[in-house]
């Protein structure tokens, strides 16, 4: 059988180890870090290329954020999708998962005519993990959260996919078309090809949409479009702690961290 | 049937066993009722659960609904979205919380759009504000930022809680128990469970002593496996030992995994990513071996010896049975 369109919906995120926070403003500087592709949709970008390597399709990979993220799609081309699509407008900033998830599904389904949709299982800076079932749920179509693979497409319009639960996994079979949430970590992401990243950089066209293109008005989306408001951002300070350092030979270590031990316990 | 009072629980099950974190979840969805003077219903969704529903009073529900149904054995989206949008819809709840587990997220994230509703991810604390708005905080950005967020659009206001947050309570008085049909046409069903594999349960979530074994052991356990025991400690992994099939899921440590509690945690060859060390601050005392003098993990440890953990290890393990 051949799948029709396999959209994959990616986020890029900064990278958090390099945030910094202003107690006195109260924001976080974002220019200080650098960014990446959500680490969750680098695996959910992987099951969509090996679900088209057995069943045919095409990979689209879908996102909605600000210009900058261009050179991350382009990544995703080089990494094997078919084309790419950015949602940029100003009027959605500020965009809690209600309006992100309406956007995300208005795009979804203006490119059409889709088999699979996969989402990383959540985002590395938000981390709500609310965005793939709310998209599910706009596009009225069944989704499972938390999959580590689609075992099986049959020809009677019906997947398997493995979910993991507490103390183990389960297999669900749900009906297409169907979203799903790729598990962090649960396959190896390919790298780019180096011919086909150059060739990404130069000459692939990404398509950019407003949100008028998506027929969204400026009051369905960003701030005014949500129905969350973060009235306050507070950094959570480390714990206080000893930070004792020990250094020497091993044998010298070993002889104090069991003294340690032993004092403590 | 009026509108949008009262606060709803979400109690998830999977088999008839009920979650716990669930049970949290209602003790404080109680507390908050009676400081607003409004009732709490537990919801219950499960094939033979009926018998669970004494229990759901005790820890804080006035009121229980309960659908039982084959079906719904396991949790799956579909059939158990399509239950609480109906119940919801005919009801109205003012609020609606669940727990933060892989299925209460799962159920939060399509109900809130059904609704169109603001939903409040994973909170670490749950509140009203005096004009009645839901607010929480919410680690964000691996656990290094909190923001407090409030449903300011729609009813149902839904939050999810992270589990290990609230205790559960005892309260006084029984639920009214009320049993609704499902509704549901099996053939409809568009998510089912058609298999599944369960080796072991294990919660490290309220451990005392934890080992915790990252990367730089490479994922060799036996040592780890050896002091654990020792020392009479449950053992934890960061996530990548689990992302690669080298240790269960249950027993990752970090904001995608368990918060641990207790009071002695001991990472081996662990970096210290912002993700993995929310799952350690509450820990009484954090004692590290990393073979990197300047590891972020050293901002996060009591104790921190700069070394090999396969050199040292063995000499500790010595050193310890000697006594
Ligand atoms: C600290 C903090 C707390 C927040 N708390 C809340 C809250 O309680 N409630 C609330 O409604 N909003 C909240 N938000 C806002 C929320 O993070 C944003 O709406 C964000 O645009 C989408 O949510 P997420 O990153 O949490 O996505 P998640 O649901 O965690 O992301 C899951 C997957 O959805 C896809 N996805 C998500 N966003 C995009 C995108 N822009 N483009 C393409 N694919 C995407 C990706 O595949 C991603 O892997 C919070 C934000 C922060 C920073
Ligand atoms: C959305 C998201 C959620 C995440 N959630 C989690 C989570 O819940 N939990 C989690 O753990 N991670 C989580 N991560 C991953 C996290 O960002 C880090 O990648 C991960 O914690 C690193 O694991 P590690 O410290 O074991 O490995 P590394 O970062 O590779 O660190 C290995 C450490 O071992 C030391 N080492 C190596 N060999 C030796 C030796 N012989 N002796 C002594 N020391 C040695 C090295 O110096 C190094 O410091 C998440 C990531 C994302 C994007």
């Amino acid at each position: 059988m051949g799948l029709r369109n396999i959209i994959v919906t990616m986020k890029v995120v900064p990278k958090i180890e390099e945030l910094e926070f202003d107690p006195e403003t109260k924001t976080i500087k974002r220019g200080a870090a650098g960014n990446e592709i959500n680490p969750a949709d680098k695996n959910a970008l992987e099951l969509a290329l090996r679900i088209k390597d057995r069943y045919g399709g095409r990979v689209i990979v879908v996102s909605m954020g600000p210009p900058f993220w261009e050179p991350y799609l382009k990544l995703a081309i080089a990494m094997g999708a078919d084309d790419a699509i950015l949602v940029s407008d100003r009027a959605l900033a500020g965009s809690d998962t209600l309006p992100t998830t309406l956007t995300l599904s208005k795009a979804i389904e203006k490119i059409g005519d889709y088999d699979i949709i996969l989402c990383g299982e959540e985002s590395s800076d938000g981390g709500t993990g609310q965005v793939p079932s709310g998209i599910a749920e706009w596009l009225d179509i069944p989704h499972v959260t938390f999959i580590s693979d689609v075992m099986d497409v049959s020809d009677d319009k019906k997947a398997k996919v493995k979910r993991t639960i507490k103390g183990g996994h389960e297999v669900v079979e749900v009906t297409l078309p169907f979203l799903a949430a790729v598990e962090l970590g649960c396959n190896t992401p390919r790298f780019p090809d180096f011919r086909r990243k150059r060739w990404a950089e130069r000459e692939f066209q990404l398509t950019v949409w407003s949100a008028a293109d998506l027929g969204l008005s400026p009051d369905e989306v960003g701030l005014k479009g949500s129905a969350t408001t973060v009235v306050d951002l507070e950094e959570v300070k480390p714990p206080t702690r000893l930070k004792k350092k020990y250094t020497g030979s091993a044998e010298e270590l070993a002889d104090k961290l069991a003294e340690l031990l032993k004092s403590i316990m | 049937m009026g509108g949008w009072k009262g606060i709803w629980v979400f109690i998830e099950q999977d088999d008839g066993v009920i979650e716990e974190s669930s049970l949290e979840v209602l003790s404080r969805a109680r507390v908050l009722a009676e400081e607003r003077g409004e009732e709490v219903t537990a919801v219950l969704l499960g094939e033979a659960v009926a018998g669970e529903a004494a229990k759901l009073g005790r820890h804080g529900a006035h009121r229980v609904i309960l659908v039982e149904d084959p079906i719904l054995k396991y949790y799956t989206s579909d059939p158990y979205s399509r239950i609480m949008a109906r119940l919801i819809e005919e009801r109205r709840p003012d609020s609606l919380i669940l727990s933060a587990t892989r299925n209460g997220r799962d159920l939060a994230g399509r109900l809130a759009v059904k609704f169109r509703t603001g939903l409040i991810a994973h909170v670490v604390s749950l509140d009203y504000d005096d004009e009645g708005l839901l607010m929480g905080k919410v680690p964000g950005f691996g656990g290094n930022i909190m923001a407090v967020v409030k449903c300011v659009k729609g009813r149902p206001q839904m939050a999810t809680v992270t589990p290990g947050i609230f205790d559960i309570k005892e309260f006084e008085g029984e639920a009214v128990v009320e049993k609704v049909d499902s509704g549901l046409d099996p053939e409809q069903v568009k998510t089912r469970v058609v298999d599944r594999e369960i080796k072991e349960l294990i919660d490290i979530s309220k451990s005392e002593r934890v080992v915790i074994a990252g990367m730089g052991t490479g994922g060799r356990m036996e040592l780890v496996n050896q002091l654990a025991e020792l020392i009479g400690a449950d053992i934890g992994v960061t996530r990548p030992l689990a992302d690669m099939g080298l240790a269960p899921r249950d027993i990752q440590v970090g904001s995608t995994g368990v918060i641990l509690k207790g009071s002695l945690a001991i990472v081996l060859g662990a970096s210290g990513a912002p993700h993995f060390v929310s799952g350690i601050k509450d820990m009484g005392t954090v004692i590290s071996i990393n073979k990197d003098p300047e590891a972020p993990i050293y901002e996060y440890s009591d104790h921190y010896f700069v070394g090999d953990i396969f050199e040292i290890l063995p000499l500790l393990l010595k050193k310890l049975r000697e006594g």
